[in-house]
This record gives C-alpha cells, structure tokens and sequence, in this order.
C-alpha cells in the first residue's frame, strides 16, 4: 500500500453533485497530477457528509479542513494553497458556526461534544467507500475472519445476542433471537435480506451507510450467513437511491474478486454471495413480507404473518430480514465483544442509535448518539436550539409512523424502554422539531396524507380509513369540521390500529391517537371556535374537496 | 425518446437486451421494468406486449405490478418531470408555501401533465434529502431549501 500524505474528500450527495461536485472531483484529480502529487494524494467523492449549508464540500484530511462551498474555478487555488504550500486556502472554508454538530462525526472532533460514539458511522466519511483497501487498513473484514475461522455459528449467535442488539428497522426486535429462529430450521436454501427500502419521511441514515461504507454492510451480511446457514443475501434497496446502488455493487465486485464474497471464504468451508435488488418506489416495500413480495416480482403487498419470515420468508424459505442500521453493528460487536458493546447506551437498548435531526432547529443532519439522550439535549448540543429563539411545541419521532411527542416529555431518554414507558415510539430515527408556528391538526393531516398515498389498497380498513380520516382532517383545518367529525376520527383512529392486515395501517392511527392524546384543546378550538391557534390552517370554510 | 421513433423491431430488441441484462425470472420483473421505464420515460404499451411475450406472462399482471409501484408509469410523462415532496419535515419548514406557488405557476394539479407536453407534475412522499428541505427535484436535478419565490427561477431553467 502506498504512503498517503493527504486524503481529500468531496461531498457526492445529490445536492452536490447538483451543484457541480463531479467537477470539481475532476479538477482535483487534474491539479493533483499536474503538481506531481498523484502518489501521495487520494481523492475521493464521499456521498453525503452530514452537512448541507455549503455544498460541494471539500474535506482534507489529516487536518480535517473543510472547504465549501467550492467551485470548480477554485481548484487550482485549493490545491496551490492546501496540498502544494500546506496552509490554509484562504476565503474558501465552510463557516465554522455552522461546523459544531453537523459533522458530529469528524475524527478531530471526536469526544468533544459530550455523548459522541460512532458505531456505526465510523468510517463513513473517512474512508474511500470505492476503494476495499482503505475499508480493510480500517479494521475491515476483520471480524468475518474472526468469526470464520475463530467461532462456532453458534458463538457468534450468541455473541449477538448477549450485546443485546435490537432492530433499528423500527419494530426493536432482538437481532440475536431472530438469527436463532432461522438457525434453528433446517429447510433449505436460507436467505440473509438486507432491508435498504428506508422511505420514511425525514429518514436518510441508511443512505448514509450505504453512501459512506457499503463494505460494511456486506461483512455484516456474510456473518449473518455464516451464523445462520445462509449462503445467499439480498439488499433491497430504495429504487431512488442510485449512487448507493453503484456504490454497494462496485464494492460487492472488490469483495469477490479479494474473497469476501464466493466460494470457501478465509479457506472455511462457508460460501456466501449477495444480489443487488433495486425498488421502483413503493413506501410499503419497507414492510419485510412486502419487500419479499416485491423481490419475487409481485406487487408488495404485505403477506399475513404468522407464518415469519424467520420460518416462510423469500421463495417460501427461512429468511434474516434486517435493516442496514442494525446490521452494521455486527461486525464491531463480533470484533470487540458484546462487554464491549454493551458499554454503549442503556442496560436495555445497548448500542448507539442514528438520528436525523430536521425542522425549526438551527442545524439540520445526522448523528450518532448513544441510546438514552434526551430530546432537549439532542436540539440543544446537536440541533444548537430552536430557530429565531423560538420554543418546542412538538418533535414527531420515527417519520409518520412515529409518535408526536410533547415538549413535556423532551426529558424522557430516546431509548426503546423508556419510549415504550411513555407511550411513544422511537421509530426510525427521524427527529422533526416542531416549533410553535406549527398545527397539530395540519401535521395529522400532512401525515395521513403520507398514509393514504401509500396504502397499497389490498385491506379495506387501511384503503378507506386513511381515505377518509384524511377527509376530515381537511374538513377541520377548513373550519368546517363538526363535533361528529371528531368522534368519527376517533372510531378511525380505533379501526385502524384494530383491522388493518399490516403495520402501514396499523401505524396510521398513531398521529390522530397521539394529537387527541396531547392536544386536544387545539383541536377542539378548530372544530368550536373555527380557529387555527397555530395559524397555520386555512380555516376557509371552504367544503372539504373529496380527495 | 417516445415510442414514435422506434419501429417495432426496434422495440422488440431493446425489450430483448433489458430481459437478457437481468434474466427472464421472476425477480428480475421489477428491474426489468424499471430500465424499460428508465429508456421511454414510461412503459409504453408496445413494450408491454413483447415483454409479455417474452416473459411468457400476461400482459394484465404486467400493468398490475407496474401499477403498483410509483417509480413506474404506464402513461406518457411531459417533456420535464417535477416531483414536489410533500411528507412533514419539509412542510413545516415552509413546503405548503411553495407547493401553492408551484401549482400557481404552472396551472397544474397532482398528476397532471400540461397540455403541451412540458411539464408533468407529481407530489411525492420523502425525497430522502429532507436535511435540506423544501425539496423539488426536476427530471435528476435536485433542488432543496426551495424558497416560493425562486420557484420561477428554477422553472425557468427548463426549455
Ligand atoms: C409500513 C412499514 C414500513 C417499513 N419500512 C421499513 C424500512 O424502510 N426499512 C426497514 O429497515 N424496516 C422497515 N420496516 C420494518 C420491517 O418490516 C422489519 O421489521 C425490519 O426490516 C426488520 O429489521 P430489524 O429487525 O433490523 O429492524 C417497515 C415496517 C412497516 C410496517
Ligand atoms: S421529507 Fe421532504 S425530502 Fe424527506
């Protein structure tokens, strides 16, 4: 391997690239060879860098300079300056203001800010994610040779399920009980399915891995073969998710071609391959029997469950459906131990959880934080407070089907306990800040909206219910909804949660039971008085359009 | 490219490559679609037909899993696709404005493609780029924090 003075990174995210990255990618490799510096130099476009204000973002390291927003026409200064004279290019770095909390994840800021951990998001970022070799000098592979050649399947089943790993998918099923279910079959081919569908609203942490470090995900998918007895995987990946998709197969060929991936892996006898399975849009294909549906070339509609996937997944055989966050951690618990990573989080939800912080707050992005922060601190150190000074009425957790939580309740830990203590749901990680500005009425509206388009139609509670609660919140933010109305939403609400075939629906009834819950005065001041105490609603009294 | 240009050899050789790219299984059905879809803009019905052909399955369960999923369109598209987000995180930070400027500027609603073939209209739900929301993406253009009033420059952009 060749010595490496500097690394330089360019932000590839599709704002970027939007915004002329790939350019500016070319030029510096240009520049780079015409100032004789291709030996000592590696530039590589990173996907999404977790920070979004001044796009394309250049990041050199050792130094961890970021520069940005940088043109193509001041690449030449960059390189003269930064990588030729070594000193800063002056007039071209990102403002610093902004730089505390979206690059949480900046190893010159690791330990700085005062519940940092990356797991998860170790490498992406620092890492050349087309290039195998910077994954390997970065510990990887490391814990698919330890567990082939060191452990039993079962060890390493165990291994998972002592860290007490649960899914980030969004349901926080223990990861090393489900393995156990499909070890324990003994009809085969089983199947490993890596769930990349990520379509809940405000949700983009998966990108990030896949963007960042999709080696990971495929040591991870090859341990979990080896534990269960799988030899085949299966990314199903959201179909707009394009540079994921070139990233994950160009690192699946590298992985082949160095023997991560094939035939009598690290000289076992443990075989392992994985397809690339794109999406083509459809939010239920999240949903695992949907995903397994959709695989096999159907429409995704969920499928009834009991019989699980761990028994009757993917072409009727024992399936591992696991989202990529979840996954992830695989190979660092199997490489430093599950004392190790208990170590992270609270006693019940160990580990670290991946956030995307979004709405009325000054800084948007991503973190990783251990389990059991609380919502004030996530706005106040992450976040850096509320926009304009403004103060928290609500965050919506999880994306639509998250819970809408009450500034009353900022204090209670974001881990799956104490949520479920309180009557909420983690979800998938999303974390939208609502500000005072906001209607509870217009935000079940906006989120029954998301329901409604993206019922697939097969259950009648789901299809009509979402139809028609949508209706009436439209009704009440017009100032034309009725006492009726309400209790109609509320039977809704009921018959969803009750009848619905799968969790889409099910799910859909969390908003209005949440805003019921917590605001009801607000709600009731649209239907009585027919007014909007947030301001946000029409209130025209216009009749409620049939959607 | 429409259709019109292509004589139906044509077509049937395109349709022959995507099913050999992917294999004429079950679960290349999906992908093979989505590249058809990816070449015309949508999946014309002269594709359909020699894909059922080749595929061996009836042209009604083609459309039932075209239908089904929203990155695949069974009717012809305008010349420049938008597609608005409308899922929470970008509507309270300001997307319902630009939504109704959107619609205002191009006489459009949901679905809708204008009648000379420019622009086909759609909502979405998440982009997946919501850090910088509102969203709009226009064909592969993608632009976020969209304030209402640099919606007709970012219109203007598209011949
Ligand atoms: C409507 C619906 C959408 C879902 N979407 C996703 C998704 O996009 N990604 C995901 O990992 N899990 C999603 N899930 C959860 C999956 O069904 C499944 O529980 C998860 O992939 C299991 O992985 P885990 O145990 O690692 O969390 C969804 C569930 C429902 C009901
Ligand atoms: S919510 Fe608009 S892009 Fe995600």
């Amino acid at each position: 391997m060749k010595p490496i003075r500097s690394l330089v990174l360019v932000s590839s995210d599709p704002e970027s690239i939007g915004r002329g990255a790939q350019e500016v990618h070319r030029r510096l490799q240009r520049a780079i060879e015409a100032a004789d510096l291709e030996n000592e130099v590696v530039v590589s476009m990173v996907g999404d860098v977790g920070r979004h204000d001044a796009l394309p973002m250049v990041i050199i390291y050792p130094e961890a300079t970021i520069y940005g927003p940088v043109t193509p026409e001041n690449v030449p200064f960059l390189v003269e300056e930064h990588l030729v004279e070594r000193r800063i290019a002056a007039g071209l770095e990102a403002s610093t203001r902004e730089l505390s909390g979206r690059i949480a994840w900046l190893s010159a800021r690791r330990g700085t800010l005062p519940a940092e951990q990356r797991i998860v998001l170790a490498r992406a970022g620092l890492i050349d994610p087309e290039n195998v070799e910077d994954y390997i000098v970065h510990d990887g592979y490391e814990a698919l040779a330890k567990a082939l050649t060191e452990m039993t399947p079962a060890e390493v089943i165990n291994e998972i399920g002592k860290s007490g790993l649960k899914g980030r998918g969004g349901a926080g099923f223990p990861t090393g009980m489900k393995w156990r279910f499909v070890s324990q079959t003994d009809d085969y081919p089983k199947y490993i399915i890596c769930n990349a569908d990520e379509s809940e609203p405000g949700t983009f942490k998966d990108r990030l891995i896949l963007e960042g470090d999709p080696h990971s995900v495929i040591e991870a998918m090859a341990i979990a073969g080896y534990a269960v007895g799988a030899n085949e995987g299966y990314i199903y990946i959201r179909g707009e998710y394009v540079l994921a998709q070139e990233r994950l197969a160009t690192a699946i060929s590298q992985a082949r071609q160095m023997g991560f991936l094939g035939e009598t892996i690290f000289g076992s006898d443990f075989s392992f391959d994985i397809h690339i399975h794109a999406g083509a849009g459809a939010y239920i294909c999240g949903e695992e029997t949907a995903l397994i549906e959709s695989i096999e070339g159907k429409r995704g509609e969920p499928r009834s469950r009991p019989p699980y996937p761990t028994t009757h997944g993917l072409w009727g055989k024992p399936s591992v459906v696991n989202n990529v966050e979840t996954i992830v951690n695989v190979p660092p618990i199997i490489q430093h131990g599950a004392a190790w990573y208990r170590r992270f989080g609270t006693s019940n939800s160990p580990g670290t959880k991946v956030y995307t912080i979004l709405g009325n707050v000054n800084v948007t992005g991503l973190i990783e934080v251990p389990m059991g922060i609380t919502l004030r601190e996530v706005i106040a150190i992450y976040g850096k407070g509320m926009q304009d000074g403004a103060s928290l009425k609500l965050a919506q957790t999880g994306g639509s089907s998250g819970s809408i939580v009450p500034a009353s309740l900022q204090d209670t830990p974001l881990d799956f306990d104490s949520y479920a203590r309180a009557g909420v749901s983690l979800g998938s990680g999303a974390l939208l800040i609502c500000n005072e500005d906001t209607c509870v009425v217009d935000l079940a509206k906006v989120s029954l909206n998301f329901f409604k388009r993206e019922s697939c139609g097969k259950c009648t509670p789901c299809r009509v219910g979402t139809q028609r609660a949508y209706q009436i919140l439209t009704a009440i933010s017009e100032g034309v909804g009725t006492q009726q109305d309400l209790d109609d939403l509320q039977m809704l609400s009921e018959n969803l949660t009750e009848f619905s075939h799968c969790g889409l629906g099910q799910t859909a009834s969390v908003p209005i039971r949440d805003v019921f819950r917590h605001f009801r005065a607000e709600v009731d001041a649209h239907v009585q008085l027919k007014v909007c105490p947030a301001g946000a609603c029409p209130m025209s009294g216009q009749l409620a359009k049939a959607a | 490219m429409t259709v019109g240009t292509k004589s139906a050899q044509d077509v049937n050789s395109l349709v022959q490559e995507v099913v050999g790219r992917h294999g004429a299984t079950a679960e290349a059905l999906v992908p093979i679609l989505s590249d058809i879809n990816q070449e015309f803009g949508y999946l014309p019905s002269e594709t359909m037909a020699a894909l059922s052909q080749t595929l061996r399955v009836p042209k009604s369960q083609l459309f039932s899993v075209a239908s089904f999923y929203e990155m695949l369109s069974t009717k012809p598209r305008g010349r420049h696709v938008i597609q608005f987000c409308e899922s929470a995180p970008c509507h309270v930070v300001g997307g319902r404005q630009v939504w109704q400027t959107l619609q205002d500027e191009l006489g459009l609603e949901t679905g809708e493609t204008s009648e000379d073939g420019k622009w086909t209209l759609l909502t979405s739900s998440c982009l997946g780029i919501c850090g910088v929301g509102p969203v709009i993406i226009v064909d592969d253009d993608i632009y976020g924090n969209v304030a209402p009033d640099g919606v007709p420059e970012i219109l203007a952009r598209y011949a």
